[in-house]
Parts: structure tokens; C-alpha cells; sequence
């Protein structure tokens, strides 16, 4: 495995919401997350509305200050909101948001967009940009025809793809996807899909690739982490985690992925009925955070919160049913 | 996959000036739709053409000023005095043609400083909401709303020494904060766009953001008011010259002809249902043409380039 390209430690992001009793009242939306991440792979992060994968995302792009723990970005410690950041940090780290709808600016047309990074950071000079725009056009396959026009006129699709040029215009190291193809048709998604894996393999990149869609991350994860009100609770490499998973929820997950044939639903594991949403993340339960919805849930999860365990090599579960007798499952 | 590709030769890319155009062939078609808004825009180059060219259009120009010819006062509208003159003989018709280059210049000059003002401190304390500086500035913003515009400037005006440049002074220190509030909303929504993340994220400067960013985006409710605020500024312009704190005599201004006037009425009616007439005509003008600006720069569906 490549050497770590940004490690997380213990990261925590409250927001106030309201006082009571003169407590500040805070939203726990990550809280106490561990994650590394190597060169080179695409890191799956998977969770329900609600769970913190957007908000993890976002503070490691310095949207906001954390509020405790560490983000390490190439040996350099980034745990700081992002007009603190250098600008070469900035260059080297990108975002392709969800909607890209609002990500691009309606008065703006392509060629403005994608202007914007390659003027701030200095990438190529102004006789050449035009060159440059139709070059990065092409990298995602959009027609330089395209540069005067205004992402109002543009399909979702081909929108989304202005976005990722845009994150790709600095060419940088890492980027996170946040639920890049959620917001688009399926035909869509799947040549996004390509588009981005192939960028990726070029262009050595490694991504953080966030989304609710357990059975896209199964065809192009190289990892795969499972969120659940701010915490981890299972990681593992892509094939070890969908053919041995060992966290209630995840098995609750999977067994909820909808299938068409029956070879399909062999591959799944036993059938685990959904019961429950998320809880809000301002009252967290007691103990373990997902014993209300467990179907497994012993006495002790009523009181102590688990602790993560690694069961096998690189397979980390957050479950008190793995704690003492690691390795072997006791349900 | 690089069959998608294209070759150098089918890239097309149309000239600057050929944007330009078809920018500007939408726009009128949009604006053009409403005939009323064609009607106001006849209207307003009208009055410009009309005031710019005074000297050269009107009957009498000497009368614009320092005149006095008691022999032809007070004259009943005829075809050698249009609208009639006044008591000391002055034609009026010059006299309002002469009265609507102070009332444009008004208009434009208190736009001019009050819009740039206004959208500057809104797009400032939107972007940065929340913190201290933009309690400041929307709370002074607050104090001057809270005023009645017409009474603030009379107020002002009346501290000042009547004239014209205390007029607009006074206007002009009552009118920037609508615009900073018109601004103030859509920055504090805008401001929260992935767009601007986008920008903040890549590394863009603050000027950038702040004027490249989120000003475009509140450009067409701006240009709208504006278009619209014309007339209201020449009207608030009438009403302290109606009271006599604008354009002293023997300039003319069409407020304080109409003041003059009504002292005569009903006698001599012309004096005062003229110049009251000028002004209702520029306002209509111009708030025709503020909805045609409205039309033309509004997001319709159909706005897809």
C-alpha cells in the first residue's frame, strides 16, 4: 500500500445551536473520526442524510474550523479553517460538490469558470488561457464550442463535468467528490463515473469519493468506510468489506440494497430488516449511538460506547460484539 | 473515449462581437415585447434630446433666465406662447425645457454617487454577516430608513443653503441606504452559493468574490431600481424645489414653477398645470422604462443561451 497522503485524527466538528439552561447545545455532526487515506486510492465514504460525511468533507476542505483533532495533508497540518490555508495547499486539494446546479456561477460562462483557478494560481499566462480552457474542456470531454457558454444552458450532466474540470484545473493531488453523481440521471452518473476513474488512473489522484450508493462504491472503491452520526463504524477494503461484513449496520445497509436477480440477492448477507432513522445528531444516545436501531444490541451497548477494533488486517469495526473475542462474530 | 474529441478545424467560437450582438438582439426583443416600455423610452430620449439641446430647441432661450418683459405677462396659452407666460413675461414651454436639465442632472449625479455607495456597503456587510462590521453598517443603514426619505432631505436641505448642490446632497444621503439593503439581502443569500465556496476554496481574493462573484448575480434587481428610482428622485428633486429649497430663481426648476404658479390660480392656471404636467410626463417616462428594464433584465425560462 502507497504511503498516507492525509490522515485524520480524532476529528470533531460541533456547531452551536441553541442555549438551554446557559449550556450551549451543540450538534455533534463528526465526532471523533480516524481515517487515513493513501495515495493513489479512492476512499469510499458511505452514510445516510444526516450521518456527517458532507460535513467531514467539508471541514477537511477548511470550509469550517474544527473543533478538535488533527487533519494531516501531506505532512502538513491543515487542522484550520480555510483563509488560513497557503495558497500552494489550496491547489493541491479539491472539491467537486453535489448540486452542480449552485457550484457554478449563473453570471459567469465557462470559460470565466474555469479561468478563475488557473489566474489565481498563476498556471498559465493570459496569451495561453484560451488554449488552456479548450485543453481542460477536452480533458472532460466537453467540446471547446463550450467556453462561451452559461452553465444555465448546459445539462446537469455536462454541468457536473465543468465542475470537475474546475477541480482539476490546478491539477491537484486529492480531491473529494461529494455525491458527485447524485444529482443526475443514471446514464449520466455511469459516464461521470468512467470519466472520473479515468482522470484518476492518468492523473494518479486520490479521492474521497462520499455517497449514500453502497453498490457504485462495491465497483469502484479501493476502501470503503461506513458513517453513522459522526463516527465510523466499519472500514475495509472494498472486497473484505462487502464479503465479510461484521457491523450490524452495515449488514443492515447491504441487505437493503435493491436487487433485480436472485444471483444478486445471494451475494448479500442474510436479510436484516431496517427499523429507524438516524437519531438527531444534537441527542446523541447514550452508549453506543446505533443501539436504538440494533438488532443485536446487548446490555452493554445501553451504557458504553465502542471503541474501534481492528478485527483483521486493515478491517476496523466499531462494535461491542467484536471487542473481546476479536476476529470471531458472536451475534 | 477520444472519439469525443474534437478536431481543431469544427471548433467554433463565436467572435466577441458577435456575442455582443446576439446579447443585445435578446435584450431588445425582451424589452421591445411591452409597448408601453417602447412608449417610456420615446418618451425619456424625448426629454434628453429636448433638455440637452435647450439652447437650440426652445422659442425663447433668453427667457431660462434673468428676463423681464411686462408687456407680453401673463399671456394666455397662443400660438406664439405655447403654454402661455408667466408674470414677468417669460415663455414657459423654454422655461420647462429649460427646468428638465436640472431635474436629469439630478437624477443622474445622485444615482451616480448613491448606487456605487449603496451597493459597496450591502455587498460588504452581506458577505461578512454576522460579524461586527455588518452590525455597523446595517444599523446606520436602519437610522436613515427609519427617517421618512421626503422629510430627511428636507431636513438636510434645509440646514444646507438652498440650492441645487445641497438638493442633491440631501437626496442623495437619503437614497443609498435602499440600495444597501437591496444588496444586503441577496449577498447575505448569495454568500452561501457553492459558487462562492467554489471561488473561496480554489483561493480567490476577497475583492474577487465580493465583485466578481456575488455582484453580478444582484445586478438586474440594481439596474431595475435604478431605472425606476429615476423618476422618484426627480420627484423628491420637484418637492424641495416646490418648497424652495433647490434651484433658486431665476433659474428655472419645475417644483418651484409650479410653487410660483399657484399663488395665480386660477387666473392664470397655465403656469401651474404646465409644469406639474412636465413632471408627471418625465416620471411616467421613466417608470415605463424602469419596467421595460425590469422585463429585460428578469430570468425568464426561456433564458438559455
Amino acid at each position: 500500500m502507497n504511503a498516507p497522503i492525509m490522515t485524520i485524527n480524532n476529528l470533531k466538528m460541533y456547531f452551536p445551536v441553541q442555549k438551554s439552561k446557559g449550556k450551549p447545545v451543540y450538534v455533534k455532526a463528526v465526532d471523533g473520526v480516524d481515517l487515513t487515506i493513501h495515495k493513489g486510492e479512492i476512499m469510499g465514504l458511505v452514510g445516510e442524510s444526516g450521518s456527517g460525511k458532507s460535513t467531514l468533507a467539508y471541514t477537511v476542505m477548511g470550509m469550517y474550523k474544527p473543533t478538535g483533532g488533527q487533519i494531516i495533508f501531506q505532512g502538513r497540518d491543515i487542522s484550520m479553517s480555510s483563509d488560513k490555508r497557503p495558497l500552494s495547499l489550496k491547489k493541491d486539494l479539491q472539491i467537486v460538490f453535489q448540486d452542480p446546479g449552485s457550484s457554478l456561477n449563473p453570471s459567469h460562462n465557462i470559460r470565466q469558470i474555469l479561468e478563475l483557478p488557473l489566474r489565481v494560481h498563476k498556471i498559465v499566462k493570459r496569451e495561453e488561457m484560451e488554449r488552456k480552457i479548450a485543453q481542460i474542456l477536452q480533458m472532460v470531454e466537453l467540446s471547446p464550442n463550450y467556453m462561451y457558454k452559461s452553465p444555465a444552458s448546459m445539462g446537469g450532466g455536462e454541468r457536473q463535468m465543468v465542475s470537475i474540470a474546475r477541480a482539476l484545473a490546478t491539477d491537484p493531488t486529492f480531491i473529494i467528490l461529494d455525491e458527485p453523481t447524485s444529482a443526475l440521471d443514471v446514464s449520466i452518473q455511469a459516464k461521470i463515473i468512467n470519466m472520473l476513474l479515468k482522470l484518476q488512473q492518468e492523473k494518479q489522484l486520490t479521492y474521497l469519493f462520499i455517497t449514500h450508493d453502497l453498490s457504485l462504491m462495491r465497483n469502484i472503491a479501493t476502501r470503503v468506510a461506513i458513517m453513522y452520526l459522526g463516527k465510523i463504524c466499519e472500514m475495509a477494503d472494498t472486497v473484505e468489506f462487502f464479503r465479510n461484513p461484521l457491523h450490524p449496520y452495515t449488514r443492515m445497509l447491504l441487505s437493503s440494497i435493491p436487487v433485480v436477480s436472485e444471483e444478486e440477492e445471494a451475494l448479500k448477507p442474510e436479510k436484516v430488516i431496517s427499523t429507524g432513522e438516524i437519531p438527531s445528531p444534537v441527542n446523541v444516545p447514550p452508549g453506543c449511538s446505533f443501539h436504538l436501531r440494533c438488532p443485536e444490541k446487548t446490555e452493554l451497548c445501553f451504557r458504553e460506547d465502542p471503541v474501534m477494533l481492528e478485527v483483521s488486517p486493515g478491517h476496523l469495526v466499531r462494535c461491542h460484539a467484536y471487542q473481546k473475542t476479536a476476529g470471531v462474530h458472536v451475534a | 473515449m477520444n472519439a469525443n474529441l474534437q478536431p481543431a478545424s469544427d471548433i467554433n467560437i463565436p467572435s466577441f462581437t458577435a456575442r455582443f450582438k446576439e446579447g443585445f438582439r435578446k435584450k431588445w426583443y425582451k424589452f421591445s415585447r411591452n409597448k408601453l416600455s417602447v412608449a417610456g423610452l420615446v418618451i425619456v430620449l424625448a426629454i434628453v434630446m429636448a433638455a440637452v439641446l435647450a439652447p437650440y430647441i426652445t422659442p425663447y432661450p433668453e427667457h431660462a433666465g434673468k428676463f423681464v418683459d411686462y408687456g407680453n405677462a401673463s399671456l394666455a396659452p397662443s400660438a406664439t406662447h405655447l403654454f402661455g407666460t408667466d408674470i414677468f413675461g417669460r415663455d414657459i414651454l423654454s422655461r420647462i425645457i429649460f427646468a428638465f436639465r436640472g431635474a436629469l442632472l439630478m437624477a443622474v449625479l445622485v444615482l451616480a454617487i448613491a448606487v456605487p455607495v449603496g451597493v459597496f456597503l450591502g455587498l460588504l456587510a452581506g458577505y461578512y454577516k454576522g460579524s461586527l462590521l455588518d452590525t455597523i453598517i446595517m444599523r446606520v443603514t436602519d437610522i436613515f430608513l427609519s427617517v421618512p426619505p421626503l422629510l430627511l432631505a428636507l431636513a438636510i436641505a434645509a440646514v444646507l443653503e438652498p440650492n441645487l448642490t445641497n438638493a442633491m446632497i440631501a437626496i442623495t444621503v437619503m437614497w443609498w441606504p435602499w440600495y444597501t439593503r437591496l444588496v444586503y439581502g441577496m449577498a447575505t443569500s448569495l454568500r452561501n452559493e457553492y459558487f462562492v465556496t467554489a471561488a473561496e476554496l480554489i483561493g480567490a481574493s476577497k475583492f474577487h468574490i465580493l465583485f466578481r462573484e456575488i455582484l453580478p448575480n444582484c445586478l438586474s434587481p440594481i439596474f431595475t431600481k435604478m431605472a425606476l428610482d429615476v423618476g422618484w428622485v426627480i420627484l423628491i428633486g420637484a418637492a424641495l424645489s416646490f418648497v424652495g429649497l433647490g434651484e433658486q430663481p431665476p433659474t428655472p426648476a419645475l417644483g418651484q414653477m409650479v410653487s410660483d404658479g399657484t399663488r395665480y390660480m386660477p387666473d392664470l392656471w397655465w403656469m401651474t398645470v404646465f409644469p406639474s404636467l412636465a413632471i408627471a410626463v418625465m416620471i411616467l417616462g421613466f417608470n415605463l422604462l424602469g419596467d421595460g428594464v425590469r422585463d429585460m433584465l428578469a430570468k425568464g425560462e426561456h433564458d438559455h443561451e
